[in-house]
C-alpha cells in the first residue's frame, strides 16, 4: 500500500474527537476560573488606587492559585477533562512554569530548573512580546506618538 | 450579575479555544500564542480595553488578558517616554505575574515532587 | 544459507530457550488484568530513589538480578548482556551495565527493542558464540513524558490516540537448559515509513510495520496466522491495532481472532489509558509474564511475538519529519 493511501485511511478511521463535550467542560471549568479570578479583582480593585495594579494583584493570585494546584498535583487531572478550560486562563500559565519547575528540578537548581522553567510558557511569553511590540508600534504611529 | 458576566465569557473564550484545539487539530502551545497575539491585536484596535471594563476576570484572566496587558504597557510607557517605552513596556502590568510565577513556582518545586 | 528461510527469517535449530525470566511492573500496571502474571509489583513508582531515572535502573538491575537468582547462575558465566531502553544514549542500559559486568550489547529499538534482544540472543546461541545471554528492557512513565513530551503536571489534554508508557522491567536468560518455551524463529523487520508525522498516534504509525513483518514471516515460513496460538503484537493500542486488523483484512489474512496486543491488554478499560500502554517493557513484560505463562500451562503451544516501534525523537517530530517504524517478529514454541 503506498503512503498517501495509508494516510487516507488512517484519517478515515481516526476516531472521532467529543467536540461538544470538551467544549462543554472547557466552558464550565474556564468559567468557574474566571469567576473565582473576578472575586479577587472585586476585592483587590477596592484596596488599589488604580485599574492596572489591582488587575496585577488578580493576575499575580491567579497564578498564585494555579503554582498550588499544580503543586498539589490536581491541575493536570483538570485539565484532562476540562482542555482549554484549564490551558488558557492565567493559571494555566502558573501550571506550565511550575510543572517545568518541578520536573526539572532533579537536574539541580541551576541548570535544570533555572533553564528550563519557562521551556513551555516560552512561546506564549515570546510572542506576547513580539505582537504587543509589533501592534505598539504601529499604534504609537498612528497616533502620532513617535 | 458581575460574577455571571466574568463566568459566561471567560467559559466562551474557554470553549472557542478548545473548538480550535479540537478541529484545527494543532498543539495547545499554538492555541495558546494565538490567544496572546490576538489579545495584542484586539488591544491595538481598542476593542480588549473597554471589553475588560465590561467582562473583568472574564477577559483579564484567559491569556488574551495577557497579550492585552503587554500592549496597554507598551503604549503606556510610549506616551511617557518615547520609542523607549515600546521596551519598557512589555513587563509593566505583566511584571508582577511573571515575577510571581518564578518565585511561587520555584518554592513549589522545592517543597513538592511531581505525581503520576 | 542454512540458518536462514525464505528472504528475511532465521531458524534456530539448535533450539535455544528462555530458560528464565523476571518481570517487574509499577503500581498501575499491577492493577490492570494482566497483574497476576507478573512477577513482582512495585508499591510505588519510585523504588525509594529521586528520580525517576534512577528508578528505572534500579528496576533493571533488580530484574537482572532476579533472573540471575532463578537460573543458578552468575552474571560472569554469562556471555553477552543484550539491553536497551527509550531513553538518550541508552542510559538505563548503560548503567545497569555497569553493575551487572558482562560483555555488554546495547540496543535501541524503542518499544521492539525486546524483540531485537531476543533474536540476537537467539542468533548469538545458534552461532556457538555463546552458552547464556541476559537479555533485558526497562521503561518509565515518568522519563518518557519528560524526553518524549511534557512535564509531568503540565496541564494537557489526552487524546484518545495516545499511549502511556508502561512503567516495568523485565529480564531472561537464554540458553540450551532443557526448560521454558524454545525461540524457534526470528524475522527481523525492516523500517516501514508511511509518511506519518503524529506523535499523539504512534500506533496507526506502527500498523504498517507489524504488517510487513508478519507478512514476510508467514511467507518465509510458509504458515498462516493459525498456525500460531496467539499472534501478540508489541504496543499497537486500540487504534494501531484497528488499522492492523484493516491491512490484514485486505489481504485476505485469517485467522485474526488470534491477533492480541500488549499495549492494548496491559491496562484495562477501566484504567483510562487512551489507546493502550506502550513502552521498551510493554511487550516485554507481556512476553515474559503473560505469554510465557500460557506456553507453560499450555493455554497455547506455539506463538508468535511481534514488537513494534516508532523510531522517532523529540526532534524529529519537531522538524517535520515522519515516523519511522520497525517490527520484529519471534515465534516461540514450547
Amino acid at each position: 500500500m503506498q503512503p498517501k493511501e495509508y494516510q487516507q485511511l488512517v484519517q478515515e478511521h481516526l476516531p472521532p474527537r467529543p467536540i461538544v463535550k470538551n467544549m462543554l467542560w472547557a466552558f464550565f471549568v474556564g468559567g468557574l476560573i474566571c469567576t473565582i479570578g473576578q472575586v479577587v479583582l472585586t476585592i483587590a480593585q477596592s484596596y488599589e488606587r488604580t485599574k492596572n495594579e489591582a488587575a496585577a494583584v488578580t493576575l499575580a493570585a491567579m497564578i498564585l492559585l494555579g503554582t498550588i494546584l499544580t503543586a498539589l498535583g490536581v491541575y493536570d487531572e483538570i485539565a484532562e477533562k476540562a482542555g482549554a478550560g484549564a490551558a488558557v486562563p492565567i493559571t494555566g500559565f502558573a501550571n506550565t512554569v511550575t510543572s517545568a519547575a518541578m520536573d526539572f528540578r532533579r537536574e539541580g537548581f541551576l541548570l535544570g530548573m533555572g533553564s528550563k522553567m519557562f521551556i513551555i510558557a516560552g512561546p506564549v511569553i515570546v510572542y506576547g512580546i513580539l505582537s504587543g511590540f509589533i501592534v505598539a508600534l504601529i499604534k504609537s504611529l498612528v497616533l502620532g506618538l513617535l | 450579575m458581575q460574577y455571571l458576566i466574568a463566568f459566561l465569557v471567560g467559559g466562551v473564550i474557554c470553549a472557542l479555544a478548545q473548538l480550535v484545539f479540537d478541529t484545527v487539530k494543532c498543539s495547545s502551545a499554538h492555541v495558546l500564542v494565538g490567544l496572546v497575539c490576538l489579545g495584542a491585536v484586539l488591544n491595538g484596535l481598542g476593542l480588549y480595553e473597554p471589553f475588560q471594563e465590561f467582562a473583568g476576570a472574564g477577559a483579564l484572566v484567559p491569556v488574551l488578558g495577557f497579550g492585552s496587558s503587554i500592549t496597554t504597557g507598551m503604549i503606556s510607557e510610549v506616551k511617557r517616554l518615547g520609542w523607549e517605552g515600546l521596551f519598557t513596556g512589555a513587563f509593566e502590568i505583566t511584571g508582577l505575574g511573571l515575577a510571581a510565577a518564578v518565585v511561587f513556582s520555584s518554592i513549589l518545586a522545592l517543597l513538592s515532587k511531581p505525581h503520576k | 544459507m542454512d540458518n536462514r528461510l525464505g528472504t528475511s527469517t532465521l531458524t534456530f535449530s539448535k533450539g535455544p530457550r528462555i530458560t528464565s525470566r523476571y518481570t517487574l511492573v509499577g503500581p498501575m500496571e499491577g492493577k490492570g488484568p494482566h497483574a497476576l502474571d507478573f512477577h513482582e509489583i512495585l508499591s510505588d513508582d519510585s523504588l525509594g530513589q529521586k528520580t525517576a531515572e534512577k528508578t528505572e535502573r534500579l528496576m533493571l538491575e533488580l530484574a537482572i538480578t532476579k533472573t540471575l537468582e532463578q537460573h543458578g547462575t552468575r552474571i560472569k558465566d554469562v556471555q553477552f548482556l543484550i539491553a536497551g531502553d527509550l531513553l538518550n544514549q541508552i542510559t538505563t542500559s548503560n548503567l545497569a551495565a555497569s553493575t551487572h559486568t558482562a560483555p555488554f550489547i546495547g540496543i535501541y529499538g524503542a518499544c521492539s527493542t525486546f524483540a531485537e534482544a531476543l533474536g540476537l540472543g537467539a542468533v548469538l546461541l545458534q552461532g556457538g558464540f555463546a552458552n547464556q545471554v541476559l537479555i533485558g528492557t526497562a521503561s518509565h512513565y515518568q522519563t518518557a513524558e519528560r524526553q518524549f513530551r511534557y512535564p509531568i503536571e503540565l496541564n494537557v489534554q489526552h487524546l484518545s490516540t495516545n499511549q502511556v508508557t508502561v512503567t516495568g522491567a523485565a529480564a531472561a536468560i537464554l540458553s540450551f537448559a532443557e526448560r521454558g518455551p524454545r525461540i524457534t524463529h526470528a524475522t527481523f523487520g525492516s523500517v516501514v515509513d508511511m509518511g506519518l508525522k503524529d506523535p499523539h498516534d504512534m500506533g496507526s504509525a506502527m500498523a504498517p510495520a507489524a504488517f510487513q513483518t508478519i507478512q514476510q514471516h508467514l511467507a518465509d515460513t510458509q504458515r498462516t496466522l493459525a498456525d500460531y496460538d496467539i499472534v501478540i503484537t508489541g504496543d499497537l493500542g486500540k487504534q494501531g491495532s484497528k488499522m492492523l486488523r484493516l491491512l490484514l483484512e485486505r489481504e485476505g489474512c485469517s485467522g485474526l481472532e488470534r491477533l492480541q496486543d500488549g499495549g492494548s491488554q496491559i491496562f484495562g478499560d477501566w484504567q483510562s489509558v487512551g489507546s493502550g500502554g506502550s513502552g521498551a517493557a510493554c511487550i516485554a513484560v507481556m512476553t515474559l509474564g503473560y505469554v510465557l505463562n500460557c506456553l507453560e500451562s499450555a493455554k497455547a503451544k506455539r506463538v508468535l511475538v511481534v514488537a513494534t516501534g516508532a523510531l522517532l525523537s523529540a526532534l524529529t517530530v519537531l522538524q517535520g519529519e515522519s515516523i519511522p517504524c520497525i517490527a520484529h517478529a519471534i515465534a516461540l514454541e514450547q
